[in-house]
């Protein structure tokens, strides 16, 4: 059963597109999230999703109902905002408690479900204390508490992590992931952190300008990106995207633009080379280039070589031993190569790189 | 630069403000304290030392006390209207409706008037057979009547007036405080299903408790020192109906030219005022949260 599905729903303010007709479908008990930069529309979609923007276009179904015109209270959903909108002069108890008590739940019921969240939470000492004398994280949870105390079957979390600290952050992170399975809800997760969406989601939505640019599981959005975009959005440091040209011998192959070794068998004009640069390593042989720039982070260094007239990063372990100036040959493995048209940016699957990624 | 002369430039900082406070606040009050406990000078008669007889006197003046009730029926017949208003307004304009930039404009007009044209202006609404009023009742067929020169009514008009020119200024405040409330907060509301007095009652007006509470304070304080709309329009009358506090102090000190006397009242008007204030703060300041 799909739990979440949007049919080319659209939003515009004045004239610009901020979703522009997008599709898609979520099974029940997934978690998924809406991964974009800034400005692409996924907060919107989540809002829309919510009940809290009308639609200018399009259908929303949650379980099987169709909610596009119904309010945001009908659409039995929870929402955790990304600056919590936690009630300032109530207690984390009546925070959690205020939705229970807006339904008319019974006083115990909503005395045991309290007792439930809370401890799931790890609220219990908290519960008499005003938002303000909680930190960033505490508040988060009340955020989360006041969402899953209503039981929903679906939970709608705008950039819940986005104010909090980098060892915070990775800590809720897991909890909610674990939250989110423990208590087999869905999850509509927005987020522009890429680590987020690869960590926690089961299906991630790529969106940019208001469309979806690519809508797949995190391994796949890793391994086969559907765009150059889609490439150069998941990873640190990004994949590295290079324009080929034809090699000039005879038997042809493409080279990366401005060398002279051939990479591919097919004519390289039009297409553009991607590789990570943790796929990239340096050896003996392969393609020649020049280090142009170090970044040593620790478990692994960050080398910048000029090939031909293009720049790859390069990740390696540990700390390069080189300087810039130093010539060095990068080699990877076929299968880890991409290839995307130069003139629209999506991704080229000959029968050669399918049939290598089935392998 | 040594302490001392830090001292001395934080001092000479603080002295035009401290001095005008001084000479125009703290002064005031304490001269007007010391003169009411001596006789008026009259002529050549110096003032004597009287102690308490001029608060004695007030015990027994029926004018005092008739216009302490006015005052307090003034305060009781201003007070919630003009709030509740205020609110009212507030709300509707704090919306997403057309024409909101103008009608914001046309609540707060009335603050903006000097107090004697808002007199002037409805003293021509009250005016007998010709005034706005009489020309409406009288196209409806009632009979005549006039407004601020009868008993029953006159009163009641000075508050009409003053709940419309006190209303729109309180407006600002709440208008102020509810731009102050994060819109999510509405969201969760209504993602939780909350409806909008529910809302409202939970939520938003608790949080604008701090904005009642000052808007309250300046409410009373504005009702025991309103005199402008009462010399323009009814000068106390008819028969002390309308004369409010200051309006009397006013009279005593001004008219009759017995400044002790007049002294004495303004003390009482000013430790009573006081005293409501602290009582409104003490009740309040439990109940009320701030961000």
């Amino acid at each position: 059963m799909s739990a979440v599905r949007l049919e080319s729903v659209s939003k515009h303010w004045g004239a610009s597109h901020a979703v522009d007709r997008i599709s898609f479908e979520t099974r029940s008990g997934q978690f998924i999230v809406l991964l974009g930069p800034s400005g692409c529309g996924k907060s919107t979609t989540l809002r829309l999703i919510a009940g809290l923007e009308t639609t200018a276009g399009g259908h929303i179904f949650i379980g099987d109902r169709e909610v596009t015109s119904l309010p945001p209270a009908k659409r039995n959903v929870s929402m955790v905002f990304q600056s919590y909108a936690l009630f300032p002069h109530l207690s984390v108890a009546e925070n959690i408690l205020f939705g229970l008590k807006v339904r008319g739940v019974n006083v115990g019921e909503r005395q045991e479900r309290l007792t439930q969240v809370a401890d799931l939470l790890s609220l219990d000492s908290l519960l008499d204390r005003k938002p303000s004398q909680l930190s960033g994280g505490q508040q988060q949870r009340v955020a989360l508490g006041r969402a899953i105390i209503a039981r929903t079957p679906v939970c709608l979390m705008d950039e819940p992590l986005s104010n909090l600290d980098a060892q915070l952050r990775s800590e809720m992170r897991s909890e909610i992931r674990a939250l989110q399975q423990k208590l087999g809800i869905t999850m509509v997760y927005v987020t522009h952190d890429q680590t987020e969406a690869m960590s926690m989601a089961d299906q991630v939505i790529l969106m940019r300008d208001g469309r979806i640019e690519q809508d797949a599981a995190p391994a796949e959005l890793y391994h086969r990106p559907a765009s150059v975009f889609a490439a150069r959005f998941i990873g640190t440091p990004p994949m590295n995207v290079v324009a080929l040209a034809n090699a000039g011998d005879a038997a042809g192959g493409a080279v990366i633009r401005g060398s002279t070794t051939v990479i591919d068998a097919l004519p390289g004009e039009g297409r553009l080379l991607g590789i990570r640069p943790e796929d990239i390593v340096i050896g003996a042989t392969g393609v020649a280039g020049t280090v142009e720039y170090l970044d040593y982070l620790g478990a692994d260094s960050i080398v910048k070589c000029r090939v031909g007239d293009e720049l790859l990063l390069v990740r390696t372990p540990g700390k390069f031993h080189g300087v810039p100036g130093d010539v060095v040959h990068m080699e990877w493995n076929p299968a880890s190569q991409h290839f995307f048209d130069a003139a629209s940016g999506r991704r080229i699957d000959t029968l050669d790189t399918v049939a290598r990624a089935a392998a | 630069m040594n302490r001392f002369s830090v001292h001395i430039h934080g001092w000479l900082l603080l002295l035009p403000a401290a001095v005008l406070l001084v000479l125009f606040t703290h002064y005031p009050v304490v001269a007007t304290l010391y003169h009411s406990f001596f006789s008026t000078p009259r002529g050549s008669v110096p003032p004597v030392w009287v102690g308490l007889e001029n608060y004695r006197q007030m015990i027994d003046d029926p004018v005092f006390w008739q216009a302490l009730t006015n005052n307090l029926w003034f305060a009781v017949g201003t007070i919630p209207l003009s709030i509740a208003l205020a609110l009212l307004m507030a709300i509707w304009v704090n919306g997403k409706i057309q024409g909101r930039s103008f009608l914001r404009l046309a609540y707060f007009t009335p603050t903006v008037l000097p107090m004697i044209a808002v007199a002037n202006i409805w003293l021509f609404f009250y005016t007998p057979q010709y005034g706005l009023l009489e020309q409406i009742t009288g196209f409806l067929g009632w009979p005549s009547h006039n407004w601020l020169g009868s008993r029953d009514t006159a009163l009641a008009c000075l508050i009409a007036v003053a709940v419309w020119k006190e209303a729109g200024f309180f407006m600002i405040f709440y208008l102020a405080a509810l731009q102050q409330i994060p819109p999510n907060l509405n969201e969760a509301g209504a993602i939780e299903g909350a409806g909008r007095w529910y809302f409202f009652r939970r939520i938003t007006f608790p949080l604008l408790m701090p904005t009642t509470l000052f808007v309250l304070v300046n409410a009373v304080i504005n009702a025991f020192r309103l005199i402008d709309h009462v010399v323009v329009m009814t000068r106390g009358g008819p028969d002390n109906t309308t004369s409010l506090l200051l309006y009397y102090v006013y009279e005593v000190g001004f008219k009759y030219w017995d400044s002790a006397y007049a002294a004495a009242l303004t003390m009482v008007l000013l430790l009573g005022l006081a005293l409501l204030a602290i009582a409104q703060f003490a009740f309040f300041e439990r109940r009320t949260h701030y961000q």
